[in-house]
């Protein structure tokens, strides 16, 4: 039980896909204008991340190695596909605003990597809560920084507004500088804060 | 002459106005990854464009012969990134036999490249803005362009910033990201240049 613990936490903060691992950068910056578009991104890619961490390690004693990644990235491509289309069906507004960023999902070098380096070489139970954790941690990054850029570039968060209509926000942070630009202080924040921790310890 | 000059806009909005990586935000692993010298960054830029351009042509042909005239066009994820993947090692195996200095140069890059997010983005992009077969190669062409002049830009960045001295927790990653933001910012000058 600890180990599944162990590997459950590891994806939040120690080997956080985002902040510590740098994959999948491409739609974190891109679709976190807003924390309802950072939250259904982060969520689209736990599903593909649980969909395809079963089936990889179910499969993998099946795949003959040389053609394993072709193989793992059609797995991966299928439940990109129903996640597309669950999503043009029942959120048009989601659909709309992450855009090529769904199809994208196939290329997030997070699901080829955790299929490569965990679901195919560890069991159906470890593999799902490996698959929860990383994509809880990629959503939880999303998250951040999308909430950051909301807050930052239009006043809002979640679409509710915290300051009033006419005031100046810093619009900066809502284009795609401000992606760059916040990402770049949110990884260096928490490399900060884990020093601190680190020397209390 | 219309059409000439719709290239033109095509070209300038793919290098500057909407640069793959500073304004869509594609293929930003490659960007961070390969970036830390000049010439493995350019050796990179080149295989991107070889690939992106030949990818972008396929799909084209692929997604209008078979996918429209069947209406399986919810196969189009699917079918790209086997087009892709196969296309890479296609690639690679053909460099091998016909260049082997070009293949020392470009291999080690080739298998990165199937998930390049530019790659599919870009021949996804050119089949939802409805380019013609020939725009569309156009598009691909100078999409990889702009990437080469992104990466090319901040790689020569990153050299000055090893010697620089930087904050403790901005180290590295960090910082890169905030020269990422600079570049990014510069880049939205040209936005008034195309409509």
């Amino acid at each position: 039980m600890n180990e599944a613990l162990n590997i459950f936490t590891r994806g939040f903060v120690k080997e956080n896909p985002v902040t510590k691992m740098l994959l999948g950068l491409c739609p974190v910056l891109a679709v976190t204008t807003s924390a309802v578009n950072g939250l259904g991104m982060g969520l689209a890619t736990t599903f593909v991340l649980l969909g395809s961490n079963v089936v990889i390690s179910l499969a993998s004693k099946a795949i003959p190695s040389t053609v394993r990644i072709p193989s793992f990235i059609l797995v991966i491509a299928t439940f990109v596909t129903i996640v597309d289309l669950l999503i043009q069906a029942f959120s048009p507004e989601l659909n709309q605003a992450l855009g090529i960023f769904i199809p994208l999902i196939v290329v997030n070098c997070m699901i080829l990597g955790r299929a490569e380096a965990f679901a195919s070489r560890n069991g159906l139970w470890y593999s799902i809560i490996d698959a929860i954790g990383m994509g809880l941690g990629f959503t939880f990054a999303l998250l951040l920084l999308s909430i950051l850029r909301e807050v930052l570039g239009s006043g809002t968060i979640f679409n509710i507004p915290l300051v009033g209509e006419d005031a100046n926000t810093i619009l900066v942070f809502a284009l795609p500088p401000g992606a760059f630009a916040g990402l770049g202080l949110i990884i260096a924040g928490l490399n900060s804060l884990e020093k601190k921790m680190g020397g209390k310890k | 002459m219309n059409e000439i000059s719709g290239i033109l806009l095509v070209i300038v909005s793919a290098i500057f106005v909407n640069n793959v990586v500073f304004a869509r935000f594609l293929g930003i692993c490659p960007y961070l990854g390969v970036s830390r010298k000049l010439d493995t960054a350019l050796g990179m830029g080149f295989a991107v464009t070889f690939v992106m351009t030949i990818a972008t042509a396929i799909g084209y042909v692929l997604h209008y012969g078979i996918l429209v005239p069947y209406k399986i066009e919810f196969m189009q994820t699917i079918m790209f990134i086997l087009v892709i993947a196969s296309l890479v090692q296609l690639v690679e195996i053909v460099l091998k036999k016909v260049s082997k200095s070009l293949y020392n140069s470009l291999g080690i890059f080739l298998p990165l490249i199937t998930t390049n997010c530019a790659i599919f983005g870009v021949a996804l992009i050119a089949i939802q803005e409805d380019y013609s077969f020939v725009t569309s190669v156009v598009f691909a062409f100078f999409s990889a362009m702009g990437f080469i002049l992104a990466i090319l830009l901040f790689a020569g960045i990153r050299e000055k910033l090893e010697e620089a001295d930087v904050p403790k927790p901005f180290k590295n990653v960090p910082i890169g990201f905030i020269s990422a933001a600079i570049l990014s910012l510069a880049f939205m000058g040209f936005s008034g240049l195309v409509k």
